[in-house]
């Protein structure tokens, strides 16, 4: 907080400030933008929302020939792929913050560690689809036939295999969450007061006394928001996915079988949408905004009372 | 400093064996190793990527690329021009759109009015802003330009990036001008200044590298977007005319030339990714050679 505390407010009395105005209008657009997003996209799936109700929500039929529309394996689709994602970047993205934030290895090869992590940042999503497209698929379609031969009978697991699978689309949303959940959870580590990792060393911890027993369970909070955040965005994640996952409108239980998502749905569909399967699609929107607002939501705060708990320090 | 003399503490820390035990220091240099071993696994993929870039998109990349338009399924030659300029117009009307808000914005939350609940209410909300979906700003542009004007164009393109880059630009330029000292301020009230000018003269100056940083930052990421721009811009053969109509992008077409069965296409993506990526980079160093040092 920088501001001054005391801005001389007689001045501005006297001759009206329109600058002021212009800032405030400024601000109160930015609150009124996402009413806007939601108030718009709402508008145009009641059409959808009035014909299908709930049902939208547990059909799994998804016709456009025949106006029937429902959402239940993108749904699922969307939560199996980001649960799965977050479940293999969190190992990933927390040793990359420890690393980050201890001193394992010298100074230079972390910079260069953080400045990588910020290039898979920076990189955009279709470049990951395509990339994908030429690694993961022959790779996961491989493996796949080996995993499915051999423990088909576990849930989950049973074949045939493809390449474009839940499981492709898993593999791209993790190393695309990973720089999340690495930035947050490094900036939760970072604000630990020193005195707590001194004060374990002299107790006689080890580096990783110190580390699982005291750094960690002090940063919880802040690796769950990350978690939290990641696992939104991975749920909002559109192109790689839409590349990947094989765009299947069945509902299948493998991880190995083609399937789809809430995002790759409307990426695939809504250029060439009529009708009531725009209707359909803003309803399908209108459910993603609902599901990644609500995480969003939950994160920040989870963030916002770690940020608090730690002195207002990230 | 009070130290209790009485017992040597008992924490769980503590080992009463004389030495470190073999197995603690076994288990530490275990995971030490894991967890260097897990970071470097990350760059695995990125490095693949890389490789893959250059391998298989230098081949096609010569000057004609930039100039010519892209080739229809099937037939080889041709480049992507039109999608270049295409994305640089999108992606400047968003900035056009985006950025006044923006920044007149974080002057308020950090200059006016930086402890109201306006502002806490603000800043809740552009954090959320950064959380919604990129396909979810096209579906918005969708139903707010394409379905009023009735046609796929670039306008409805920067209208759904700048959505994207919004809160960013706000968020960054509120760090900003959190940045500047609060002397400058006070020193330039205590000397008769009014806010207007204060801001005007002494604080926004002194911000602006550290503002046109994080701009950057959100125009180089809003180039790389696809999502957005996928059903709002559509893509073109041709080259556009004006703003009102279908317009291509790089990253639709690397989108659209990845799934043909075709491979010069294939490879045409390919390129494509190397010069969107290179662009992309390009702008991130860009950004932080010209305005880091006076940031941080």
């Amino acid at each position: 907080m920088s501001a001054p505390a005391f801005i001389p407010k007689n001045r501005y009395r006297r001759r009206r400030d329109y600058f002021r105005c212009f800032c405030w209008i400024a601000a109160v657009i930015i609150i009124l933008l996402l009413g806007l997003i939601i108030d718009e996209i709402f508008t145009k799936a009641l059409p959808a929302i009035r014909h299908f109700g709930w049902h939208f929500l547990t059909s799994s039929e998804w016709r456009p020939n025949r106006d029937l529309y429902g959402v239940l394996p993108m749904l699922f689709g969307t939560a199996v792929s980001s649960f799965l994602a977050l479940l293999l970047a969190l190992p990933l993205g927390l040793a990359v913050a420890l690393f980050l934030s201890e001193n394992f290895l010298p100074r230079p090869l972390r910079q260069l560690m953080r400045m990588i992590v910020e290039m898979l940042a920076a990189t955009p999503s279709v470049v990951y689809g395509l990339w994908g497209i030429f690694t993961l698929v022959p790779l996961v379609q491989h493996y796949g036939e080996i995993v499915v031969h051999h423990c088909g009978w576990i849930p989950f697991l049973h074949g045939p295999a493809y390449g474009n699978s839940l499981l492709t689309a898993s593999l791209v949303l993790a190393l695309m969450v990973l720089p999340t959940i690495a930035a947050i959870s490094r900036a939760s580590l970072v604000a630990i007061p020193e005195t707590l990792r001194e004060g374990a060393y002299a107790l006689g911890a080890t580096r990783w006394e110190t580390i699982t027993r005291v750094l960690l369970p002090y940063a919880a909070p802040g690796i769950v928001a990350a978690s939290i955040l990641a696992f939104g965005r991975a749920m909002g994640e559109t192109m790689a996915v839409a590349m990947l996952i094989g765009n299947s409108q069945r509902l299948t239980l493998s991880i190995f079988s083609p399937s789809n998502t809430l995002s790759a749905l409307l990426a695939n569909q809504f250029s060439e949408a009529e009708g009531l399967q725009i209707n359909a699609l803003m309803y399908a929107a209108f459910i993603l905004i609902l599901l990644t607002l609500g995480t969003n939501i939950i994160g920040e705060l989870v963030l916002r009372r770690t940020q608090r708990a730690l002195g207002g320090g990230s | 400093m009070m130290i209790p003399h009485s017992n040597p503490p008992h924490h769980f820390f503590s080992n009463h064996e004389k030495k470190t035990s073999f197995l603690r220091l076994w288990s530490n240099q275990l995971l030490t190793t894991l967890c260097v071993l897990f970071s470097f696994f990350t760059l695995v993929p990125l490095f693949s990527l890389l490789y893959l870039l250059i391998h298989k998109g230098l081949p096609l990349l010569h000057f004609s690329v930039f100039t010519k338009l892209p080739p229809p399924p099937g037939l080889h030659g041709g480049g992507f021009g039109n999608a270049i300029i295409g994305t640089i117009t999108m992606v400047g009307i968003a900035t056009l759109l985006s950025a006044p808000v923006g920044i007149l914005g974080a002057i308020y939350i950090s200059e006016y009015a930086p402890h109201s609940s306006l502002t806490a209410t603000v800043r809740f909300i552009a954090k959320l802003l950064t959380g919604i979906p990129s396909i979810i700003c096209g579906a918005f542009a969708f139903a707010l330009v394409v379905l009023h004007t009735g046609q796929f164009s670039a306008l409805a393109g920067g209208a759904a990036l700048s959505i994207l880059m919004l809160p960013t630009i706000l968020l960054t330029s509120e760090q900003a001008l959190m940045g500047v000292p609060s002397s400058y301020r006070d020193a330039s009230y205590g000397l008769g200044a009014t806010p207007f000018q204060t801001i005007w003269r002494i604080v926004l100056p002194e911000a602006l590298p550290a503002m046109m940083m994080g701009m950057m930052l959100a125009v180089a990421r809003a180039a790389g977007e696809t999502a957005p721009v996928l059903f709002t811009a559509l893509f073109s053969q041709q080259w556009a005319s004006s703003i009102m109509e279908p317009t291509a992008s790089l990253s639709v077409l690397i989108y659209n030339f990845s799934a043909l069965p075709y491979h010069y296409q294939v490879q045409m993506a390919w390129t494509a990714s190397l010069v969107l990526v290179a662009m992309v980079t390009g702008t991130n160093i860009l950004a932080q050679l010209l305005f880091r040092r006076k940031f941080q």
